[in-house]
């Protein structure tokens, strides 16, 4: 119970820090101090994220901002994309791929760090 | 007009890329909220509304597996409540170019952590 408390306080201050979910904090903690496996800790991940993704999303929209217009743009569609990229995921092997993606985040981490 | 297509492209993309390589949507939302010229804060704040859909339909699905345990994702969600409160805090006092410069230490620590995944799946 404190173990998942102290998770949720950490994960928490990060996402909103980053403005993303928190997944990347949430399921090694998990996984390191709660026992739980790997598909229940991203599953039960993506059950917090969900709440910790509102708290922000509430907090900053007081702050004014949210650009709601451009979140629908992004999210609605990403929402849709993702059921399609996760049936992907199982058809095609991802190795190179994933190491592809991993480059491509680099780049992106690059070109962040060079505006 | 091109503005919207833009954005929604990305948005696509973005999901398609999430499902893909099992990184949550935040890390792609906000270089492409960037992209859209958004700030820095702004980005991240909507990046966290974007969030949502995407987690919503993630849940519902994942529910179908019946993986996901209800009280732990409830104590870590409401916890979180607590810690959000102070990122915002940081977040809003930040400079833009600092708050982008974490950002990108991020980034990387995903791309990291994707190689690693790969090396031992």
């Amino acid at each position: 119970m404190l173990r998942l408390v102290v998770i949720g306080i950490v994960a928490g201050f990060f996402s909103a820090l980053l403005g993303v979910g928190g997944g990347l904090i949430i399921v090694p903690l998990l996984l390191l101090f709660a026992h739980f496996s790997e598909r229940p800790a991203m599953a039960t991940s993506l059950g917090a994220i969900g709440l910790t993704a509102l708290a922000g999303t509430i907090r900053y929209a007081f702050h004014g901002d949210v650009e709601w217009g451009y979140a629908a743009l992004i999210g609605l569609p990403a929402s849709v994309g993702a059921v399609f990229g996760t049936a992907m995921q199982q058809r095609i092997d991802s190795r190179w791929l994933s190491l592809a993606f991993a480059g491509l985040l680099v780049v992106v981490g690059v070109l962040l760090l060079a505006i | 007009m091109t503005t919207v297509l833009f954005a929604i492209v990305l948005g696509l993309g973005a999901g398609v890329l999430s499902g893909l390589f099992g990184v949550g949507g935040g890390i792609l939302f906000v270089p492409a909220l960037l992209a859209l010229h958004r700030t820095q804060l702004h980005a991240e704040a909507t990046s966290l509304a974007a969030i949502l859909p995407t987690v919503g339909a993630g849940v519902w699905r994942q529910r179908q597996y019946g993986n996901v345990r209800w009280r732990a994702a409830l104590i870590i969600g409401v916890a979180s409540i607590l810690g959000v409160e102070v990122g915002v805090q940081v977040a809003t006092e930040l400079p833009e170019a600092t708050l982008r410069r974490l950002f990108a230490v991020l980034v990387f620590a995903v791309a990291a952590n994707i190689a690693w995944r790969r090396r031992h799946s």
